[in-house]
């Protein structure tokens, strides 16, 4: 377990448990009550700590190298996944997964974007950033979608889309848009939970959804909070306050009626237990799923539609 | 449900703003040095008339250019919630809002109008740079929602001409939001058989190309100006090299085949005309409305 800066007193605590349970039996104290009474404390010391985090420190829970990534999602959600590859144009980008499965017995079309776990499958997937080629995946899938009447599950986890010069040469604008255009198209069920981190442009490109979960300690925002302190403090050390000022938490989100939902996380965060995390994700998304289901494939459309023509006014942030 | 019923009919706003006399009477150009008197410079749609550097432009001075004799009906915005974040950097968001509408005299970055274009019925939005970069949050969002909505409304073909730096920051996740907005409101206009023209100018970048702008029937860029998705400095921090000649230059854009021409200033309107033209299947408007676009227009005479 790695842990984060603010989580100094959990890490202590555990480091003893670990000790204890390599201690003989000695002295006569118990070590298993002794451990139960430290786990007890560690598990007070988690909650307080994870009841309170700021939004930098969500930011950084969000990016916890052990949080449960795309694939993890994907291998314990979908049966008979199949991973389809390429945008039929210029190549393979597995920065954005993409294929078929089964999710609750029912056809799906799963796309997502998977940072890697260590430094070769994080070099393979390119930290989660896609160039034009991943957006343009993730077009052919959802088209494919649509045409077989299938639901689409997406995963958001990015820092953003890549920015390179074949990128925008191959135009990364231009990709996105398009994701955007058909995420408003299709006419099949298109839910979305963002799972770590939903990096600007990149990520709407495949959250313009029906329904928008969140998990309780990613974050959705406009630009990262380092980005927005170096341009508007032009000071890497106003990031926190720039976290702050963003309003990048799914609290934040669900309040401003961005978001439909957040999936609540495992106590100390879903990188604490993963299969916790993903079934209460799982959970949420078959909830949201059977609402939608129950459309025709032209109010589904129109629902998705008349969604975000509302989202942002006046009318629907105060009411 | 339209937001015209719910907003107000269009109302005519003055054609007459003041005129944006620069303080100074000479011009420097920016690209070349050389200065230029700034009539000159104006009759010449402030396009250095040395190295044909093409200046930015307010919105309001775009559509006196482009629409038929200058005149044109703005249309009146849907309001929106100020500062619905209530963001502070080092100058509260408010307070910057307020110091931009006393300077261009404009609510934000956006101006939404109708009239016609070589004699055809015609829907166009610019942008202002000069409002905060042309950043897009959720009143340029509605600007561009309501003029594609007039546009159908109208069954007239729609024209936007960008000029950005991308979402609104200061809006957070709300500025993020308009990019699936203003794609949802251009694909009204293009799901009706009506153009929807897209002009690129100087520069149109972040999540303003990366929604609307690059999704028009016909992409239209001025000479020289920076079109791309992420920032020059972001692109090269990442990737540690030095970007190549030219690179995210409207001529790059042309040859990576991200925009269909590459057009002048001075042939924007007689360009825009005969695409809408040919597009709609219309009768040449050539010989009907005299297209230089450097001449005076009837506002300037009142
Ligand atoms: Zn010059």
């Amino acid at each position: 377990m790695n842990f984060l800066d603010f989580e100094k007193t959990i890490a202590e605590l555990e480091s003893k448990i670990e000790g204890l349970r390599y201690m003989e039996e000695a002295d006569g104290i118990n070590i298993a009550d002794e451990i139960s009474r430290l786990q007890n404390k560690v598990n007070k010391q988690i909650s307080s700590i994870y009841n309170k985090l700021s939004p930098w420190q969500r930011t950084q829970v969000a990016r916890h190298s052990d949080r449960p990534h795309c694939l993890d999602y994907i291998n314990k959600l979908i049966e008979d996944f199949t991973p389809l590859a390429g945008d039929r144009c210029f190549g393979e980008d597995r920065a954005i997964i993409g294929g078929l499965g089964r999710f609750e017995g029912r056809s799906v079309v799963v796309i997502g974007q998977e940072k890697g776990n260590d430094t070769k499958t994080r070099l393979e997937h390119n930290f989660g950033m896609a160039k034009p080629e991943g957006y343009r995946k993730a077009i052919r899938l959802m088209e494919m979608a649509d045409k077989f009447n299938l639901p689409v599950l997406s995963f958001v986890d990015t820092a953003g889309a890549y920015p390179g010069i074949e990128a925008e040469a191959r135009g990364q604008a231009e990709a996105i848009a398009k994701s955007i255009e058909t995420c408003l198209k299709i006419k099949v069920p298109l839910i979305c939970t963002i799972i770590g981190e939903g990096g600007s442009g990149g990520a709407i490109a495949i959250a313009t959804a029906n329904t928008v979960l969140m998990m309780e300690h990613s974050i959705y925002s406009v630009i990262s909070p380092e980005g927005c302190a170096s341009i508007l403090w032009r000071s890497a050390d106003e990031t926190k306050t720039a976290a702050n000022a963003l309003k990048i938490t799914s609290n934040d989100l669900l309040s401003l009626k961005i978001i439909d939902e957040i999936i609540p996380e495992p106590l100390g965060g879903a990188h604490r237990d993963h299969a916790a995390a993903i079934a209460n994700a799982g959970k949420v998304i078959s909830k949201h799923l059977d609402e939608l289901l129950v459309l025709e494939p032209d109010a589904i459309h129109a629902h998705r539609q008349e969604k975000f023509l509302k989202m942002t006014r006046k009318d629907t942030l105060d009411g | 449900m339209n937001w015209l019923t719910n907003f107000v009919r269009p109302k005519v706003r003055s054609l007459v703003a003041p005129k944006e006399i620069p303080d100074n009477l000479w011009v420097k150009c920016s690209s070349c040095g050389n200065m230029i008197f700034h009539r000159e410079l104006e009759q010449n749609s402030m396009v250095c008339s040395h190295c044909g550097y093409h200046m930015r432009l307010s919105a309001k001075k775009r559509l006196d250019m482009l629409f038929d004799y200058g005149e044109y009906k703005r249309i009146e915005l849907p309001q929106v919630k100020h500062d619905p974040i209530k963001f502070k950097d080092l100058k509260r968001y408010s307070d910057r809002l307020k110091d931009y509408r006393k300077k261009t005299k404009e609510d934000d970055a956006i101006i939404v109008a109708h009239g016609t274009l070589g004699g055809m019925p015609v829907v166009m939005a610019a942008f202002n740079f000069g409002f905060m970069g042309g950043s897009m949050g959720v009143a340029v969002g509605e600007g561009i929602v309501a003029a594609s909505e007039l546009a159908v409304l109208q069954e007239a073909p729609l024209i936007i001409v960008s000029s950005s730096g991308g979402a609104r920051m200061q809006e957070g996740i709300l500025s993020l939001m308009q990019m699936a907005r203003t794609t949802l409101a251009v694909n009204k206009v293009k799901e009706k058989g009506l153009p929807y023209i897209s002009v690129l100018t100087d520069p149109t970048t972040g999540g303003v190309t990366a929604s609307f702008a690059m999704l028009g029937d016909v992409a239209i860029a001025e000479p020289e100006c920076i079109i791309g998705f992420a920032g020059a400095r972001v692109i090269e921090q990442t990737i540690r090299q030095t970007l190549p000649e030219g690179f995210q230059r409207a001529e790059y854009l042309l040859e990576h085949g991200m925009v269909d021409m590459v057009v002048p200033r001075k042939e924007l309107r007689q360009t825009l005309s005969r695409v809408i033209g040919l597009l709609c299947n219309a009768k040449p408007a050539g010989d009907l409305i005299p297209l230089d676009s450097g001449k005076k227009t009837k506002a300037d005479d009142k």
